[in-house]
């Protein structure tokens, strides 16, 4: 069957083949390519430059391309939320919430409006899809072939209805074979470097720099476990619970963590590897989104807090008052700071996403 | 996607008249040399360049000596904004720029880089129509003036300015300051020579009447001061050097011809269309209105809509899928829509502006045209209106 696609191109090598891929298998394919930040910054995937890749590589396949402007609700949607939660003191992802708010919110409905069957982005990870009962066909969340550049933790609360309208093609491939394709088939993005960093925050005013010109940052007192200074940092609003960098050593030598940060008071406490590790984290009800059927307590998971994060053993609990997720990890491990996601796995089928939640 | 086009941008171009396409072809036919030069061909070059100054010189009810050849109505308005208030600097040691709130970017931008460099540059307000409040004019004329641009007509609206009331308040209250007039979007309809009578200096663009992208004009009166933007050879009497399009400006003087010839034929049947199309549309979207409110004059081919609740970028691929070609307002370097300044000048809401669409008819827009237009449009439209 003919669909018709939307694929949101990025100007990067990965949302190049997939628009390449579903051309190839002889969909009616038009790219478009979200302008999603009006400030300046030279990285990520609003710049000039990143616009006209993906332009050209949508003339080289022959296909429509669109600008999408959407500044106005990234500002609001992503960047608001994500200053105001470092001011808080939490570390968000604003990469998922770019994908929860934009990609799979804003530009999905717009598809759909103007009449495409399917929204495919250049994400590695796959969608599989099956058929349950009578009621009609379920689908999964899974991990990408290629490990190393899976990218199902920053789609794992999608839930079905997104699920069934998106495709992401370049999910059965390595990296090495898209930029192969995309090689032979001359884009000018086939050896483009991958993105990294917030797309919104420049290389050069870092984030220090983004976040100075929007919230207050305050010095902080570093203190031990025990009360002693060891320290000070910088901005206290930029320090994340089990950070190292910046940190020093203890008295004993051995190199020191955060444990805790309190914005409030601006202190900043440390401890040894052995005092900040934590056993589970707390993932509160109105963060939690499920691919299909929530996880019921004392089930089996595999937790990932990280955008490339090690997969952890866990089970999962129902929260103290029924309300929320408490996630037990099997073995201690460094703390997931507050606003970090915490992707849920299948125990049983590990490149399966059963649901997310947000570390409270 | 299809093969059938139905062109209703042409504030944004028109297609290159066949007549100015064949004065091109001729002019790269003959062997020419740089108009500069003294032997033969070069002689010839130049004797083609000042018959199409003649017939721009014609157009505009002006001496030729006042047409200065650009590469476009951009470089004209910074030629004509930059070059004044940089020739006032150097001489008085200010300049002050007015510039009226809905100019269109090659004026604002000019200004917003005078401003960067000392000259103090003020905006002039429009009332909800887009007619330029007179009243503000007076008020922030003064002695200290330098140059005052009010456009003649209005690219995202097509609304028309008073200008002769214009010039008028700047001879009164500011005897030293010039007028300068962006008559781009006007050149296709209106007599320039009339309408901008008394203005120092108008700015034309090529490509907006059938003539060839990358050649405009700047007429500039005897006795305005200006210091050339572009340095070099010292062509165009010296205020701006770089080898003259020879044939772009025969090209350009071609479809200046047409237009003068079938101003009053054309402005009839395209203001016929474009009064159908407007009837029809509203009639059939009656949830739609006219941007610009009844009673303020406006150029034949221009018709702006507002159509609230729907996303003027969704309505512009969904139209350009069928092959209906209309504009949403001006575009940032990336190619995404911005908010109109324009429209925000009208004291129109970023809401009801985020469904604002631009039709432009011009001198090859047909009956099928509108036909087609209305035949799409009205499903398409309500098929993406989100009601709130």
């Amino acid at each position: 069957m003919r669909t018709r696609v939307l694929v949101a191109m990025s100007g990067g090598v990965d949302s190049s083949v997939a628009a390449a891929l579903l051309v190839e298998r002889g969909h009616e394919v038009v790219g478009a390519t979200l302008k999603l930040w009006g400030g300046e910054s030279d990285s990520g995937c609003c710049s000039v430059a990143d616009v006209e890749d993906a332009r050209r590589v949508a003339q080289q396949l022959g296909i429509e391309h669109h600008v999408f402007n959407l500044t106005e609700e990234f500002d609001r949607h992503v960047v608001a939320p994500y200053v105001g939660a470092h001011a808080a003191g939490r570390t968000p992802n604003p990469c998922i919430e770019c994908n929860r708010t934009m990609k799979f919110d804003r530009l999905l409905h717009r598809s759909d409006r103007l009449g495409f069957d399917r929204l495919a982005t250049g994400h590695h990870a796959r969608v599989t899809s099956g058929r349950t009962g009578r009621t009609g066909r379920t689908h999964s969340l899974r991990r990408g072939v290629d490990t190393a550049k899976d990218q199902s933790y920053v789609l794992s609360m999608l839930g079905q209805d997104e699920l069934s309208r998106v495709l992401f093609p370049v999910g059965e491939m390595t990296k090495n074979e898209v930029r192969l394709h995309a090689g032979r088939l001359g884009l000018r993005t086939a050896l483009k470097p991958d993105s990294q960093d917030v797309c919104f925050i420049g290389s050069a005013e870092g984030r220090l720099g983004f976040l100075g010109q929007r919230i207050a940052m305050h010095p902080g007192e570093v203190v031990d476990g025990a009360g002693n200074a060891a320290g000070t940092v910088e901005a206290v609003e930029l320090v994340t619970v089990g950070q190292r960098r910046g940190m020093g050593h203890g008295g004993d030598g051995k190199r020191r963590y955060v444990t805790h940060v309190d914005v409030a008071a601006r202190r900043v406490t440390v401890g040894g590897a052995d005092e900040v590790t934590r056993t589970g984290v707390f993932l509160p009800e109105s963060s939690l989104t499920w691919v299909r059927d929530p996880l019921a307590g004392g089930a089996r998971a595999v937790a990932q807090v990280s955008a490339h994060g090690r997969p952890i053993a866990c089970t999962v609990e129902a929260g103290d008052d029924g309300s929320g997720l408490m996630v037990r990890f099997d073995s201690p491990q460094r703390p997931v700071a507050p606003g970090q996601t915490v992707a849920l796995y299948d125990a049983n089928d590990p490149d399966a996403v059963v649901g997310a939640g947000i570390a409270a | 996607m299809t093969n059938e086009i139905t062109y209703l941008d042409h504030a944004a171009t028109s297609a290159l008249r066949p007549e100015a396409a064949a004065a091109m072809a001729s002019v790269h036919e003959r062997k020419l040399g740089n108009p500069t030069g003294s032997h033969p061909p070069a002689q010839r070059a130049r004797a083609l360049l000042e018959e199409a100054r003649d017939e721009v010189a014609t157009f505009l009810g002006r001496d030729p000596g006042e047409i200065v050849f650009t590469s476009g109505g951009t470089e004209a308005a910074n030629l004509a904004v930059l070059g004044t208030a940089e020739a006032a600097l150097r001489a008085r040691g200010e300049a002050v720029v007015l510039a009226s709130a809905v100019e269109h970017p090659a004026v604002r931008e000019s200004a917003k880089a005078a401003g960067l460099v000392g000259v103090d540059v003020r905006e002039l307000p429009v009332d909800h129509g887009g007619v330029i409040d007179r009243d503000a004019l007076a008020r922030t004329l003064s002695s200290r003036c330098t140059v005052i641009a009010v456009m003649t007509a209005n690219n995202e609206t097509g609304v028309i300015q008073p200008l002769a009331d214009v010039v008028s308040s700047v001879r009164r209250r500011a005897p030293n300051a010039y007028v300068f007039t962006d008559a781009v979007q006007a050149a296709p309809f209106l007599d320039l020579a009339e309408v901008t009578e008394g203005v120092d200096m108008v700015g034309l663009s090529a490509h907006k009447f059938g003539g060839p992208v990358g050649i405009g004009a700047l007429a500039v009166a005897p006795g305005v001061t200006l210091w050339p933007r572009q340095h070099g050879g010292g062509q165009e009497r010296e205020r701006r050097s770089g080898t003259q399009d020879v044939a772009g400006a025969a090209g350009m003087a071609t479809a200046l011809q047409l237009v003068a010839k079938e101003r009053t034929a054309a402005t009839a049947r395209v203001t016929g269309l474009r009064d159908r199309l407007t009837q029809e549309l509203l009639a059939a979207v009656p949830w739609a209105h006219r941007t610009v409110p009844d009673g303020v004059a406006v150029l034949p081919g221009h018709l702006h809509l507002c159509l609230p609740g729907v996303d003027r970028e969704e309505l512009l691929v969904a139209l350009g899928r069928v092959g209906i070609c209309v504009s949403g307002g001006s575009s940032c370097a990336s190619g995404a829509l911005e908010p109109s300044h324009v429209l925000a000048a009208m004291g129109i809401g970023a809401d009801t502006a985020a469904g604002a669409v631009r039709f432009s008819l011009g001198y090859d827009s047909t009956d099928e045209d509108v036909d087609r237009a209305l035949a799409v449009v009205p499903g398409l439209a309500a098929s993406l209106r989100r009601t709130v």
